[in-house]
């Protein structure tokens, strides 16, 4: 592993740089369905990496193999230079343990689009559970890490409360802050604002963003054509298990070149429109 | 129209608070009428009919034999038997929903057996046939016999042993076949339990890096508890009366056997029962306040906010902005 600083100013991808996710050929069928039919994607550290795509198409099931709550059927994703899911000895790949799963998913931050917080902790105890449960962490120090966290996502008075007494936006604040508190080299975020009502939604990414200009590597499926085009320095646009367009924001949103990406950045810029006429009508 | 009734004089004032009559419902009072008279009829009975004998049945109650049988038969068998049963339970629902097809299936097999098995049949089986059949319980190798004498071994690799009658015929055997029968039922209500659980829950923990014992400890169960608690708390309070089953065992230090004893040896059957019935009601009245409070603390997070100071904070009526 070469030990390389994500430089915070500006996140250019050093060329020669090992990737800190690749990606290469990944397949996953549910019952004979096929979802993903061979996607390729390099993220380099420090990049912020949007897969957009309709529904169906398969970004939330390609996040969810990077962090093995999803097996793959066929492909290598890497981490940091370590072979997800499994160990090469000689000519065969055998699976990782249990625990040696759980092992590589440490350094892997994700948050959900239910946010699933666990509900019976308050909001404080929800970010200390892996620190100190998984890490061992000395209870002191992780809250004292916990606390900042909170403060970080903007929530530092609501720290003992019940994630039942707190609003979607600020329930997705602490998932993040949670997620952080590993301390992961990577986050994953699969539709963050999806299950949040309208007015919720800035507040989560304006934490997002905060976190990309830190220089966190992120890869964030979404719907959010904004953020995408603003954060975003990759962005892959997904189609029926393939990657069909990739490339900065500007091109691929700006001026996307297949069909399927037009149409969709189409359908996408209307329902917006609508989403903002009803907002304004009520 | 109605709604012009009441503010027909049309005025530029807004409506304020609304004081309306509520509606008359005479059935409900004359039920309770007869509902009371009952009540009185019954406390008349219990007043004129000097064949209860109150103050036998609570004499009864603080015998030192009935105190000995609640203590060491009812209240020791229902910790004893509800403790195995809660443990076993938890374990026999995990390897139901585990993806090994051999635990799922020898957790099938326990949860059927003992399910159709009345209990006081396996307690009569417990207390006489288990001596019967195994008069001592070796502990050492499996199949120690069978290799010893397969390899020419004076020894037959056992450790130690046990009489079997000795303890299948008392208390511990007792507590052992209510504990077995009641896991068989804790089995599925643990199941449902962790069924009822978001699977989200489970996602978010690996993700988290947790192992899976870990967030089944720490995040799977403690949530599952909400669903599981109010039954066990109604499987504890069957427990409590099947305690009087231990005498197919037969273990007589047990407070219906104590109560009938003495009523049987003075002639005066109805006041035994009565102090049995009412021993029973005070130990059922004192698990449901403890339930009430596992419950409580179990369903943190859940529902209704319920900080102590809001209560006082908040006078009914006023909120809401």
């Amino acid at each position: 592993m070469t030990e390389t600083t994500p430089s915070t100013s500006a996140r250019p991808r050093a060329g020669s740089e090992q990737p800190l996710v690749r990606a290469l050929n990944v397949m996953k069928s549910f019952h004979g369905n096929e979802v993903l039919k061979g996607i390729d994607l390099e993220v380099h550290r420090g990049e912020v990496v949007c897969l957009l795509g309709p529904s169906g198409s398969g970004k939330t099931t390609f996040l969810r193999c990077i962090n093995q709550l999803e097996s793959i059927d066929g492909g290598r994703i890497w981490v940091d230079g370590d072979l997800v899911g499994y160990r090469a000895e000689g000519e065969h790949l055998h699976h990782l343990t249990d625990k040696q799963v759980a092992a590589q998913r440490r350094n892997i931050g994700m948050v959900f689009q239910r946010f699933n917080l666990f509900p019976h902790k308050t909001a404080i105890e929800n970010v200390m559970e892996a620190p100190v449960q998984v890490k061992g962490v000395d209870k002191k120090a992780a809250r004292q890490h916990a606390e900042e966290l909170l403060a970080q996502v903007g929530l530092a008075d609501k720290a003992a409360a019940y994630p039942g007494a707190l609003s979607g936006g600020q329930q997705q604040r602490v998932a993040i802050a949670r997620a952080l508190a590993m301390d992961p080299k990577l986050m994953l975020f699969d539709e963050p604002t999806s299950a949040l009502d309208p007015e919720l939604v800035g507040e989560v990414l304006r934490v997002m963003r905060d976190l990309a200009s830190a220089g966190m590597t992120m890869i964030v499926v979404t719907h959010e054509m904004g953020f995408a085009r603003e954060v975003a320095d990759h962005v892959v646009f997904m189609d029926a298990g393939v990657v069909c367009e990739q490339g900065a924001p500007k091109d691929v949103i700006g001026n996307p070149q297949q069909d399927r990406t037009r149409s969709f950045l189409r359908r996408m810029r209307s329902e917006h429109d609508e989403a903002r006429a009803d907002a304004a009508g009520t | 129209m109605t709604v012009t009734h009441v503010t027909d004089q049309s005025t530029t004032e807004r409506p304020g608070l609304i004081d309306a009559r509520p509606v008359r419902h005479p059935w409900r009072w004359v039920a309770v009428a007869v509902i009371l008279v009952m009540i009185a009829m019954i406390i008349s009975s219990f007043l004129t009919n000097d064949r209860w004998d109150f103050s036998l049945a609570g004499q009864i109650m603080i015998q030192q034999p009935v105190i000995d049988g609640l203590l060491k038969g009812t209240i020791l068998g229902t910790v004893g038997s509800m403790v195995i049963g809660v443990v076993l339970g938890i374990v026999i629902a995990v390897m139901r929903i585990s993806s090994n097809p051999v635990l799922r299936g020898v957790s099938f097999v326990y949860t059927w057996f003992f399910r159709a098995i009345p209990r006081y049949v396996l307690l009569v089986i417990i207390g006489s046939g288990i001596g019967y059949l195994y008069n001592t319980l070796d502990i050492g190798v499996p199949f120690g016999q069978q290799i010893a004498s397969l390899l020419g071994l004076s020894s037959d690799l056992t450790i130690g042993s046990l009489n079997v009658n000795g303890i299948t015929g008392s208390i511990v055997g007792g507590i052992i076949g209510l504990g077995l029968s009641e896991a068989a039922y804790m089995a599925e209500i643990a199941r449902s339990g962790i069924l009822s659980v978001d699977p989200g829950q489970r996602e978010a923990a690996q993700a988290l890096g947790m192992s899976n014992g870990k967030l089944m400890r720490r995040i799977v169960l403690p949530q599952a508890m909400r669903v599981i608690v109010p039954p066990t708390g109604n499987e504890t309070i069957a427990m409590v009366k099947d305690t009087s089953l231990l005498i197919a065992i037969p273990v007589i230090a047990e407070l219906n056997y104590q109560t009938g004893a003495i009523a049987n040896r003075i002639f005066k059957i109805m006041p035994g029962l009565v102090a049995s019935t009412a021993w029973y009601l005070i130990i059922c009245s004192i698990l449901m306040v403890g339930q009430f409070y596992l419950e409580r603390y179990f369903g943190r997070g859940f529902g209704q906010q319920r900080p102590k100071t809001r209560r006082f904070a908040r006078p009914a009526g006023a909120g809401g902005a």
